[in-house]
């Protein structure tokens, strides 16, 4: 009945550098489950991170793991999969790293449409650095760069993949552990750029600051705000006030970038002959 | 540490577990609990397998097995 995770993880890694009750665990687990259910070749699977305690995920992973500069994640990633189409390649990273200092990588993934799987764990805050606040911290809430309430808008990153045009785009949270295997299954399966949101908790930087005296109600957090997209249809305005979106939020067929590139590569190539 | 009696077996790495409370407070039938800063079963018998403690560990640090 135990789930085998450690066959995915290089021996000796363990425990995880995260802290009691961080997120990242848990999400970490769904996507080894993930890539387990798909069945992912270890050698052909290249999972890329940026920088953050998110994106020390590779590291761990007993796959072709690349750790690269904070944000260029998406980057690197585009690299490996145009040198390497038939390589799986996966993202891992946080909040910060993919749509602040990385947003522009991220965004220009979307729009190439390239085949890829890119798991945000959006903890809404930078939490390595000790809780300086990101794009997605909620707009009033304190960061240690915004100890009397943090005055800016916030980042929707699955509606923000969805503007750039990421092909299929999803999101879940910690607390909903098995729909994080379930969604990150379909984004591997799904041919183009995939991005999977998992909403997580940082108690220790974002957490504590709040209103959150312990991890239990970090939890609870994201099992009140989660309301599935099919149950949304039917609640109103006022009901859906304070809550995001969870499941499959957008889905569609638009030719994927390498092989539009390999078009581009018999062009170049007929006309030289 | 594992411990074997009634229809599951959970083993906690205690090794592994950073004391978040989050099994204990999952877990429906209120097995688990905490012994300073690792969990412990505390009532086996009461266990329905539901898996939710294993699947919410972020420390892989609790096991279900069938006994
Ligand atoms: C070029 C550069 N700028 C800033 C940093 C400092 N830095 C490291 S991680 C990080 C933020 C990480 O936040 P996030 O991606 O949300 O990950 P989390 O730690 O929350 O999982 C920052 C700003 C850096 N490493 N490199
Ligand atoms: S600082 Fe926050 S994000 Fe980083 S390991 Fe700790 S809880 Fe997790
Ligand atoms: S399997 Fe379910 S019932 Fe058994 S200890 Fe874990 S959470 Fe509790
Ligand atoms: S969820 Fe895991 S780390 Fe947290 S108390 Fe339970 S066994 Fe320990
Ligand atoms: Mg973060």
């Amino acid at each position: 009945m135990a789930y085998d995770y450690e066959k995915n993880i290089r021996p000796g890694k363990l425990p995880h550098i995260w802290c009691p009750g961080c997120g990242h665990g848990i999400a970490m687990k769904g996507l080894i489950r993930a890539m387990d259910t798909c069945g992912l070749d270890k050698n052909n699977t290249a999972m890329v991170s940026g920088i953050g305690c998110a994106s020390r995920l590779p590291g761990y992973m007993d796959y072709c793991t690349l750790h690269t500069a904070h944000g260029r994640a998406a980057a690197f990633a585009t690299g490996i999969k145009m040198a390497k189409p038939e390589m799986n390649v996966i993202c891992v990273g946080g909040d910060g790293d993919g749509v602040a200092i990385g947003g522009n990588h991220f965004i220009h993934a979307c729009r190439r449409n390239i085949d890829m799987t890119y798991v945000v764990f959006n903890n809404y805050i930078y939490g390595m650095t000790g809780g300086q606040f990101s794009p997605t911290t909620p707009t009033g809430d304190k960061a240690s760069t915004t100890p009397y309430g943090n005055p800016d808008p916030t980042f929707d990153i699955s509606k923000l993949a969805i503007g750039a045009g990421a092909t299929f785009v999803a999101r879940t949270t910690a607390f909903h552990a098995t729909q994080i295997d379930k969604l990150i299954v379909q984004g591997i399966k799904h041919k183009g750029m995939a991005v999977i949101e998992v909403l997580d908790d940082c108690p220790t930087t974002y957490g504590r600051r709040n209103r959150f005296r312990s991890v239990v109600d970090m939890m609870k957090r994201l099992k009140d705000i989660a309301v599935p997209v099919a149950a949304a249809g039917k609640m109103s305005p006022e009901q859906l006030e304070g809550k995001v979106l969870t499941g499959v939020l957008h889905q569609e067929d638009r030719p994927e970038y390498c092989e539009q590139y390999t078009e581009v590569i018999k062009r170049a190539q007929a006309q030289s002959e | 540490m594992s411990q074997n009696k009634g229809k599951a077996k959970i083993e906690v790495i205690e090794k592994y577990c950073k004391g978040c409370n989050i099994c204990v407070a999952f877990c429906p039938t209120n097995v688990l609990e905490m012994d300073g800063f690792v969990v412990k079963v505390a009532r086996l018998e009461e266990c329905i397998k539901c898996m939710q403690c294993e699947l919410r560990c972020p420390d892989f640090a609790i096991k279900v097995h069938d006994a």
